[in-house]
């Protein structure tokens, strides 16, 4: 019994000394260097559009266009989901975290169709984030125009 | 020198738009969609209240990719248009300012859904 006792002791040692220790500040540090990375991609590609003579704002979108397709074309060579695994909401919040849910719900529903699966699962996560978007902006715009 | 200082402010201003994210994701055990959502609102009402501006002057990209950014340029599109076009511009300027992003993620998107095939979960 008192050999049971100890390895059941033992195996929690195991168990504690290979769970992180702080997970969040682990997850934390990955997610700060790889969304602050992604953005500084956006900036970097941003300033090569203003040098080719875009004005600040134009530049700004053709950057956050560039990203959307940069992150479709990892999502669809399996690269970004490793990169999600690593850095959690760095690659989540950036607006490449949401090509790539666009991508993957997709890709993942191919076997349902061109029409249902693919064109619809598209906007799984998508979807609401127009849908509140847009009610948001409606919203926002209606109170400017009688503030 | 400056440049410099221009990507370590997208750097280190867009990384901690993340670890925000990250502490919702760990702590409060949001799921991916409403962490989006969430942002993305939070975004759009800063800028209604003139917070967002500030912080986009400053660390451009660094606030403009997160998806907090998405939610800026819907609200800032609203309110410029607004005050172009009248009544209308509330409903025409969000998805105006918007509309490359969208479009490209549905047609990149798309296509690349198309192209390829998910990789068998190993």
């Amino acid at each position: 019994m008192a050999n049971i006792k100890q390895i059941k002791n033992e195996y929690q040692e195991i168990v504690k000394s290979h769970s992180p220790k702080n997970k969040v500040m682990q997850n934390s540090l990955r997610a700060f260097w790889v969304g602050g990375i992604i953005c500084t991609v956006g900036q970097g590609l941003s300033n090569l559009y203003m040098y080719y003579g875009l004005s600040k704002d134009d530049a700004s979108m053709v950057a956050t266009v560039s990203l959307v397709l940069l992150s479709a074309i990892f999502t669809a060579f399996n690269i970004y989901d490793n990169i999600g695994k690593y850095g959690g909401a760095g690659a989540l919040i950036p607006i490449t975290g949401f090509a790539n849910s666009m991508v993957s719900a997709a890709m993942e529903y191919k076997k349902e169709g061109y029409i249902y699966g693919m064109g619809a699962k598209l906007f799984t996560i998508a979807g609401p984030v127009i849908v509140f978007g847009t009610i948001a902006s409606v919203i926002i715009g209606i109170i400017y125009y009688f503030v | 020198m400056d440049m410099l200082m221009e990507y370590l402010k997208a750097f280190v201003v867009g990384g901690v738009i993340c670890v925000l994210g990250q502490i919702l994701l760990d702590k409060v055990k949001m799921t991916t969609g409403k962490i989006m959502v969430t942002f993305l609102l939070a975004g759009a009402f800063l800028t209604a209240i003139g917070l967002y501006q500030p912080l986009v002057d400053f660390a451009g990209t660094g606030a403009t990719v997160p998806i907090s950014g998405f939610g800026y340029a819907l609200a800032k599109g609203a309110i410029e248009e607004v005050g172009k076009e009248g009544f209308m511009g509330a409903f025409t300027g969000g998805i105006k300012a918007t509309a490359a992003g969208i479009t490209a993620a549905i047609v990149f998107g798309y296509l690349a859904a198309v192209l390829s095939n998910p990789k068998s979960k190993s």
